[in-house]
């Protein structure tokens, strides 16, 4: 076997949880909750009233606590069966390969909570049976081009941390299933300064492509939440979001060229313009098709000078109807913010027990007349007020103009503005959030995030009634005590909003959670759809949502869809049976 | 043709009815029912002054933000609905918006109730008096207040009472009062609004008023659907409308008008509310208040027009006994569980939700069968008292029956009712003969006891013209009927088995089967019937008479028992009247009508037409008198293709099918009144001689 490169990044994060290893809450030796690791802001920081929140959102306790197995048990591992014959093709072509079973597990998931189940107490009945590390767009043509000899299956392997069952081998896969690993493929080829677009290998996270981008001044502004560890040929093929999309766009918006390599061959333009008028865009052929076409292996994307100045901001609003107003006008305006959002009175009130113990009795102080201002002076009711974080980037005059402008327009709607400080906190928990489902694991609390987008209109009847039918489905279903159900609105477009949905409750007393929180995320799905949102805004369809494809964008449309997948990958060689 | 009328009907039975069926079929095996209490008890014994001075603090939705009446105008005035109709109307009438905005405030101040403490505490007050005058006793099965009260808390909620009188919706409210719960906006016609102060007071205690048809007036249509749903929306106060449209003056269930019950189930198929309950209340009155009002204008006599002097005038009836008052409040309904599964999830994410917008056929049918669903609920619940069987045996039995007899058949009936599902109050204790004879006192009206004999009440009967003798007998016999009417659609699926079996004369199943469906089509808007269903209402009729073993059933064959043979002939003696009764109104149709005729003059001329016979002797049908019964054929034709409506200048022209009375008239063998023309225009093969079927059926019974 060659020695593989993958297993540096593999060694820093967990292989049952989300994110790095040294990274995680756990409550210490007075009982405090704790989050660890120097990584994030709130590293190393006591939470004084999480564990209460805790036990109160979910009647949780601390006494009752499940145990993930420590680590993986190679002997319940479904054995590797790959063929010797590609296994020849393969060394000959010098492309490090890995038979392991730690890193084929590895790559047999996403971030799916009942991925994580499996991962914590039991195995997956499918998994890779080899792993590939391509370094450059030529060792995936060779790969691609051994696969359609040997007949395989490639599944193509980003950050890992899809959410819609999008990298679950399909269980029926007689061929070898090849997990093709694109995370050698990171380096930026080059920058283009005069027409701001650089060319980069797919596989770069987006964390090390904004550090490398900005050491020439640079950066892309692409924030999806999971940019930490997700992959730019991962945003391509699930067709990502940015949390800063009002000021970069999303990523249709910053591609500007992509190559991919199918069994057909290879596909992309002929030249790298702003918009071309040459029938569909084949680029949006590519953009969200999810790993069933080809691997994309080289990207042209926008960049932008590096902002000068950033500045957060919070208003608190009397209730979520008037944030929801507030938002709405500030889209139809088009003055937001490189990000706006507004969570609700529960996601508020979550935000505020993960507030670390404070530093002084002056900040503590402090922290108690805000309190009373608003709650007393101004009438606001905790537990009905939401609050609005927002993220302001420009060169720093414009930034106070714009922030003036859109505070301006909050105040017509009821909000108060609260603080840069709390606006910060808020998206650093946007990274520290993840973490969370990993400490509630411990103690029988299941949970997970799902988000829609939906026209103006409908933004408040759909957050009420999907929330609504969560704590209905529930009782129904059993859980014993109410579940958290909550939600933001993370994006405001000029005809509609993205919203994101929490969701999570205790299971004890459950025999099977899974298959009840799965039976409760589906009916959560159905509400969407009924109240006349996307089937998904930004996470994709995967092998989790399929069942609704058909109704999304109708069989003609399907079919549109099929006939592409049979003429690029007629024998299925990227045979995911993702979306399709 | 049997089996092939057969295969059709089996294939309308559309799949997706399963949920209902599946429901009713667990209603019909767990009928258990709640414990009533006598809310007129405590107000015999304390104070009407302070209880119409309690502290009332009712529960109230919990999404409720508070708003005055005059707040839910102006948002409904500046709802996107209505303004979009506005803007509409006035581009098409080239009309500035203002003055559509003004025609539209006067629609809302004409419709808008202003609900007042003051006015509330004043009914509660005058209510009390007059309801312990009236009557003996209210009862309310706690249980349903208490579910009632949970659920509008839950969610915006609709009440659907039945229709049997004015004092419902008064009563209602009255009930609401004294639980403490939130008192209802209620639906009221806007004939109310004639009446002096009287109008005005019930607009004060919650009613609103709608006109009686605005089908074409799209800025009345939107102002008044946009008023009623803002109102459910905001969960400002219960609604309460009647399904029925108006009171049933036979105390049949009337077949469901639809247009309200849109209106409030839109919210929810839109997704605006999380849910709606629908509770469907059953009002059942010992003695019906407007009992002989209603037989007179069901004889042509005109309803007086409600007016505050008529109103003073009818105080006299304070000094009578309308017995005991029994009101059930259902189990509430969830909308939401009721469409799921059923409607397509996103019928309106493709246009904005502010449009109006006609509602698809698959939500027309939705609507339906939620309304028939409702309807079929409230007749469940209804309280049947032993009056009602000894009307229904009583009619059997003109003009005079032995006392004992009565006694002994009436008990027969209560056993049958029970079985059938019948909810009869009978109190453990109490004998079959003092049963009958608190019913007699009653309603001393109608029957007495003459020499152990029991007879109807037609005084005076002997000194008058015969026209008087049969109008005077017509009266006392459709003021029986109203309360054998309280039985019928408990009894209508197994007693339309029973005709069918009679008029086939046959045991083969699907013979009688496909008569069973033709009658239950012939008497769609007579009695209530789930649409779409007919096989499950014939098994159901099966299975109620093999359960008194009146029948047996094998796989291909349903024969009487000899015990069965008296069951039997009760059942379709009970229905007897509307057979005959639709019978003759086809004979008129064939016989006396011209080409194309209205409602409005084919009504007296049915009238004339059975009351000349009945005059000659030649029939025994004063049932057929009944202007509900004619209308009701009437619109069974309309139906069954045999007679077309045209709308020619807005008068409705109603056009009997020609060659549909040929043949009938064929079958009568009666002279034609038209020339033959051959009409070729789609009356299909298959309905035609269903229609012929059922005419020889018609024909055999009576023989």
């Amino acid at each position: 076997m060659v020695a593989h490169l993958g297993c540096i990044w593999q060694e820093l994060l967990k292989w049952n949880g989300w994110g790095y290893n040294d990274s995680k809450f756990i409550f210490n030796k007075k009982g405090q909750a704790e989050f660890t690791g120097k990584r994030y802001r709130l590293g190393g920081m006591v939470l004084p009233t999480f564990k209460e929140w805790i036990e109160k959102t979910f009647g949780a306790s601390l006494e009752h606590k499940t145990t993930s197995r420590a680590s993986l048990n190679v002997n319940d591992v479904p054995p590797s069966i790959v063929n010797e014959e590609f296994l020849q093709d393969l060394r000959a072509t010098k492309i490090s390969y890995s038979q392991d079973a730690e890193d084929r597990v590895f790559r047999a998931h996403g971030h799916c909570l009942h991925e994580i189940f499996v991962l914590r107490e039991g195995m997956f009945k499918r998994i890779p049976d080899i792993v590939v590390w391509p370094v450059c767009h030529e060792d995936v043509v060779k790969i691609v081009e051994l696969a359609c000899k040997h007949n395989l299956c490639i599944i193509p392997f980003g950050g890992g941390t899809s959410v819609s069952s999008a990298l679950e081998c399909p269980e029926e896969e007689k061929r070898t299933i090849v997990s093709l690993d694109t995370s050698q493929m990171n380096r930026i080829l080059w920058i283009d300064e005069k027409n701001l677009t650089a060319c980069v290998e797919a596989g770069i996270v987006g964390q090390d492509l904004e550090k490398q981008l900005a050491e020439s001044g640079f950066c892309t502004g692409h924030e999806p939440d999971s940019m930490e560890f997700s992959s730019l040929g991962g945003w391509v093929a699930t067709r990502a979001s940015g949390m800063k999309k009002n000021i970069y766009g999303n990523i249709e918006d910053l591609v500007i060229h992509i190559k991919m390599v199918t069994p057909r061959g290879i596909v992309e333009k002929n030249c790298q313009v702003p918009r071309m008028s040459t029938g569909p865009d084949i680029h949006h052929f590519i953009m969200g098709s999810e790993g069933t076409l080809g691997v994309v292996t080289e990207v042209t994307i926008k960049i932008r000078p590096v902002p000068e100045y950033q500045k957060y901001g919070s208003v608190v609003f009397p209730n979520f109807e008037r944030g929801v107003a507030c938002l709405r006008e500030v889209a139809k305006q088009r003055c937001a913010p490189a990000s706006i959002r507004l969570v609700d009175n529960a996601q508020f009130q979550f935000g505020h027990a993960l507030k670390p113990q404070v530093a002084s009795i002056f900040t503590s102080f402090l922290d108690g007349l805000k309190k009373f201002y608003i709650t007393k002076f101004k009438g606001f009711d905790p537990n009905i007020l939401c609050v609005a974080t927002l993220l302001f980037e420009g060169d720093r005059e414009k930034v106070l103009q714009h922030e003036k402008q859109v505070y301006d327009i909050a105040t017509k709607f009821g909000g108060l503005a609260a603080g840069e400080d709390n606006g910060q906190r808020g998206y650093m928990l946007t990274f520290v959030i993840a973490y969370i489902r990993d400490l509630g694991l411990d103690y029988y609390v299941i949970g997970e995030s799902f988000e829609t987008s939906v026209p103006w209109d409908r933004v408040l009847d759909l957050c009420r009634n999907v929330k609504e039918r969560i704590v209905r489905e529930c009782k129904e279903k059993g859980v014993q005590f109410a579940p958290l159900s909550t939600c933001r609105v993370t994006q405001t477009y000029d005809a509609g909003a993205c919203v994101y949905f929490y969701f999570a409750f205790n299971y004890r007393g459950i025999s099977d959670p899974i298959h009840v929180y799965e039976q409760i995320e589906r009916a959560a799905r159905e509400e969407i759809l009924a109240n006349g949102g996307s089937l998904s805004h930004h996470h994709g369809v995967g092998k989790l949502r399929k069942r609704w494809m058909k109704e999304s964008i109708s069989d003609v449309g399907l079919g549109m869809l099929r006939s592409v997948k049979e003429y690029v990958d007629p024998n299925n060689i990227f045979g995911n049976k993702n979306l399709l | 043709f049997f089996s092939l009328f057969f295969l059709v009907s089996f294939c309308s039975i559309a799949v997706s009815h399963s949920f209902f069926i599946c429901s009713q079929q667990k209603e019909l095996t767990s009928k258990k029912r709640d414990e009533f209490e006598d809310i007129l008890e405590e107000r015999r014994l304390s104070s009407d002054l302070r209880y119409a001075m309690k502290c009332y603090t009712p529960v109230i939705y919990k999404g409720l933000s508070p708003c005055k009446p005059n707040a839910i105008k102006s948002a409904v005035l500046q709802s996107e609905q209505v303004q979009y109709v506005i803007k509409q109307l006035a581009k098409e009438m080239g009309e500035s918006p203002d003055i559509i905005q003004e025609e539209a405030m006067e629609i809302l101040d004409e419709m808008g109730h202003s609900m007042q403490l003051g006015a509330v505490r004043f009914f509660a007050f005058t209510l009390s008096k007059i309801f312990k005058q009236l009557f003996q006793r209210v009862c309310v099965n706690e249980e349903g207040m208490q579910r009632l009260q949970h659920a509008i808390q839950e969610h915006p909620v609709v009440l659907l009472p039945s229709h049997r009188s004015y004092v419902d919706f008064l009563m209602l409210s009255y009930l609401l009062y004294t639980y403490d719960l939130a008192l209802p906006v209620i639906a009221a016609g806007i004939d109310f609004l004639g009446m002096k102060i009287v109008g005005e007071l019930l607009r004060r205690a919650g009613a609103f008023f709608m006109r009686r048809s605005f089908g074409g007036n799209r800025l009345y249509w939107a102002v008044f659907s946009e008023y009623v749903k803002t109102m459910l929306r905001s969960g400002y106060a219960p609604i309460e409308f009647f399904l029925e449209g108006t009171r049933s003056r036979t105390a049949k269930t009337l077949t469901p008008k639809f247009g309200l019950l849109s209106i409030v189930m839109e919210p929810f198929l839109k997704r605006e509310v999380f849910d709606t309950y629908l509770v469907p209340i059953s009002i059942s009155y010992e003695r019906i208040l407007e009992e002989s009002l209603y037989a007179y204008e069901l004889l042509g006599v005109p309803k007086p027009k409600e007016s505050t002097s008529g109103l003073l005038k009818a105080r006299r009836i304070l000094s009578d006994n309308f017995g005991t008052i029994h009101i059930y409040v259902g189990q509430p309904v969830s909308l939401r569980t009721l469409a799921s599964g059923r409607i397509n999830r996103c019928p309106y994410n493709l246009v904005p939700r502010h449009l109006p917008q006609k509602p698809s056929e698959d939500i027309q049918e939705f609507v339906s069968d939620v309304a028939y669903k409702m309807e079929l609920l409230q007749i469940e619940n209804m309280v049947l008292s032993p009056w009602v069987l000894v009307a229904a045996i009583l009619l059997q039995n003109l003009p005079a029956m032995d006392f004992e007899l009565l006694i002994e058949k009436t008990l027969w009936l209560k056993g049958l009712t029970q079985t059938f599902g019948g909810f009869i109050e009978w109190p453990d204790n109490l004998c079959a003969r003092k049963a009958v004879l608190s019913g007699l006192t009653l309603h001393a009206n109608i029957a007495r006891l003459v020499d152990g004999h029991v007879v109807l009440n037609d005084k005076g009967l002997e000194d008058g013209a015969v026209g008087e003798i049969v109008f005077k007998r017509a009266l006392a016999i459709l003021m029986c009927a109203t309360y054998r009417n309280q039985l019928l659609n408990v009894f209508v699926r197994p007693s339309l088995v029973a005709v069918a079996l009679q008029m086939t004369r046959s045991f083969r199943k699907e013979e009688v089967y496909s008569c069973f469906s033709f009658l239950r089509d012939v008497f769609s808007d007579e009695f209530i019937f789930f649409p779409g269903i007919s096989l499950k209402d014939f098994e159901e009729g099966c299975f109620l008479l093999t359960k008194c073993d009146a029948i047996q059933t094998s796989q291909q064959e349903i024969y009487p028992t000899d015990k069965g043979s008296v069951i039997v002939s009760f059942l379709s003696a009970m229905f007897k009247p509307f057979v005959e009764g639709y019978q003759l109104i086809f004979r008129y149709l064939s016989k006396e009508t011209k080409e194309a005729f209205t409602e409005k003059q084919l009504i007296p001329g049915v009238r004339n037409f059975v009351f000349q016979l009945l005059e000659k002797g030649n029939t025994q049908c004063y049932e057929a008198l009944s202007s509900d019964m004619q209308k009701n054929a009437l619109a069974a034709l309309v139906q069954l293709g045999a007679v077309k409506k045209k709308k020619i200048v807005e008068t409705l022209l109603w056009d009997p099918a020609t060659k549909f009375l040929n043949s009938l008239a064929g079958c009568f063998c009666l002279p034609l009144p038209f020339g033959f023309q051959s009409f070729s225009q789609g009356f299909d093969k298959q309905r035609e001689q269903s229609c012929l079927f059922l005419i020889e059926g018609l024909l055999c019974v009576l023989e």
